[in-house]
């Protein structure tokens, strides 16, 4: 027979972990240990996903009559800043996509050369990490086949997408839009340079005139006002490290989930 | 469960056995899931915060019906909480869509103290989740490997056909009503409501909370576009993630109910050491 005080003890102390569990998180928040403990589920997600996935996996195609009526405009509705203020002005017809980094041949493509390109167009889901989700039909290039043409070096890692808009005023810059995924998710098929969405030139609020659909991950990857696409080893230089604006504010680099 | 012991003749005595109830395995796992499921509602919350609305099919956004809502509306100088589902609207000012936050009345679907953490933040709300999402899938894999190895689904759990013929179940339900429940050997088992509710919650509600919570990742809908087509889309599996788990803190509610009810010392020490306290009537065994 167990006497009383022990079975009051372990009682109490399994409580009392419950309860140091849940009401100390928010002291353990800013605990970088635990935060690193916490993102260790990121890389286990990611690799599982991608071992799931293989790398030609393709996210749902919808229909025409699946696309929503009302598709959200979300993050920036028009970027503030003078430069594209003047593209937006001549109809982007000065607009120049940048690309460059670990390339054998940089090159700049108006948008007329990018739509005199193979395009591929693909009705799918748009998930917010907030938790709504919208269907739009989307015709871009893909980017893998740009990539081609200007050739990667070997070493190259990962693509960043600059981008026109500016989420946060910051004096720094660092509240300039960015994004990046690996190589896998660049040259995966329905990952492309959109300049198009429901049959109609891409809208301000969406991202004209070029935004990226990368489409196994979250909205947040899908950039919107490309200006230059650099190719990289890593993108640990790039302001917080995180490799795009809101992995530097503490979202997940890999999206997927 | 003494209430027979004043008509006890003098030769027969009660005694008390201790019996070993719940092995090392099930004693664990049931703590860590009771610490996974604390962490993933509380930072589920903080995650449905984000977008306190519910729709139903592939896609749904704020232009799109939504099936419930939670928020905050009416003069701005003095908003209320509501809560909508369907056309039916209910104030609840205080606990939801509306309460105070560090003294503040803040417009917030569930309240800060339900949420983990407790002010505002999604992308710390996601690696709570995500982190204990992990833990709980390879918590419930052991218990189920451990279950099916050992036999202890199939001896304690499975229900024994007479157990659910109706005349049985009927009797138990009556018993239950009445607070009245099995003493003696009858207490070395669990009941055929027990039974149950343990299968419904291992075999439906937790597979169902982890498949429904897959769905809503677009790289799990990449490797089994299946899944969208099994809850009907994207926005129907995030409803049935948040309704599952409606019914899962409802369960813990009864299931926390029934042990204090059912003898809670008794209960809490056989999760805990194993060993369990039979009353039984008669000479000494």
């Amino acid at each position: 027979m167990i006497s009383l005080t022990r079975r009051r003890l372990l009682i109490g102390s399994g409580l009392g972990a419950g309860a140091l569990a849940l009401g100390g998180c928010d002291l353990l928040e800013p605990n970088d240990q635990t935060q690193a403990v916490l993102r260790s589920a990121e890389t286990l997600t990611m690799k599982i996903q991608r071992l799931l996935q293989g790398r030609g996996a393709l996210a749902r195609e919808y229909s025409e009559a699946d696309i929503s009526p009302t598709f959200r405009v979300n993050g920036t509705s028009a970027p503030d800043i003078d430069e594209y203020a003047r593209l937006l002005e001549g109809k982007f017809v000065d607009w120049r996509l940048k690309i460059d980094g670990l390339v054998e041949r940089p090159q700049a493509f108006s948008l007329a050369e990018l739509k005199a390109l193979p395009a591929r167009t693909q009705i799918t889901r748009h998930d917010c990490v907030e938790g709504w989700s919208a269907i739009g039909k989307w015709t871009g290039v893909p980017l893998g086949g740009l990539l081609d043409r200007v050739g990667i070096k070997p070493s190259a890692r990962y693509v960043v997408f600059h981008c026109a808009d500016e989420l946060e005023k910051t004096l720094d810059g660092s509240g300039r839009y960015y994004e990046s995924v690996d190589l896998i998710d660049a040259f995966h098929p329905q990952t492309i340079l959109a300049y198009a969405m429901n049959g109609q030139d891409l809208s301000v609020g969406h991202g004209a005139p070029l935004r990226l659909r990368v489409e196994r991950q979250l909205g947040y990857k899908q950039a919107k006002y490309l200006m230059r696409i650099e190719v990289v080893d890593s993108f640990a230089s790039f302001w917080g490290g995180g490799g795009g604006y809101w992995e530097d504010r503490g979202y997940e680099w890999y999206a997927g989930i | 469960m003494i209430e027979e012991t004043t008509d006890l003749q003098p030769e027969t005595r009660v005694s008390t056995v201790l019996i070993r109830r719940h092995s090392g395995v099930t004693r664990l796992t049931h703590w860590l899931n009771v610490l996974c499921l604390a962490v993933l509602l509380a930072s589920g919350l903080q995650i449905f915060n984000a977008y306190p609305r519910l729709h139903w099919g592939q896609y749904g956004a704020d232009a799109d019906p939504a099936m419930l809502e939670i928020g905050a509306r009416g003069d701005p100088g003095k908003p209320r909480g509501f809560v909508r589902v369907g056309g039916a609207s209910v104030d609840t000012t205080g606990v939801l869509g509306l309460s105070k936050a560090d003294g503040e009345w803040t417009p917030r679907a569930f309240p800060d103290w339900l949420t983990l953490p407790s002010y505002q933040d999604l992308a710390a709300g996601r690696r709570w989740h995500f982190f204990f999402a992990w833990a709980f899938v390879i918590n419930g894999l052991i218990y189920l490997g451990y279950g099916l190895l050992s036999g202890h689904l199939r001896r304690d759990l499975a229900p024994a056909a007479k157990e659910l013929a109706p005349r049985h179940l009927w009797r138990e339900i009556v018993d239950h009503a009445r607070l009245r429940f099995p003493s003696g050997d009858d207490a070395r088992r669990y009941n055929a409501l027990q039974k149950l509710a343990y299968v419904a919650v291992l075999a439906g509600l937790l597979p169902l909370m982890a498949l429904t919570g897959l769905t809503m990742s677009p790289g799990m809908n990449a490797a089994f576009p299946v899944l969208l087509d099994i809850f009907g889309g994207r926005q129907s599996a995030r409803t049935i993630h948040f309704v599952t788990a409606s019914l899962l803190v409802a369960f813990v509610l009864v299931h926390v109910a029934m042990v204090v009810l059912s003898g809670p010392w008794n209960n809490m020490r056989s999760m805990i050491t194993g060993r369990y306290a039979i009353r039984r009537k008669g000479p000494d065994a």
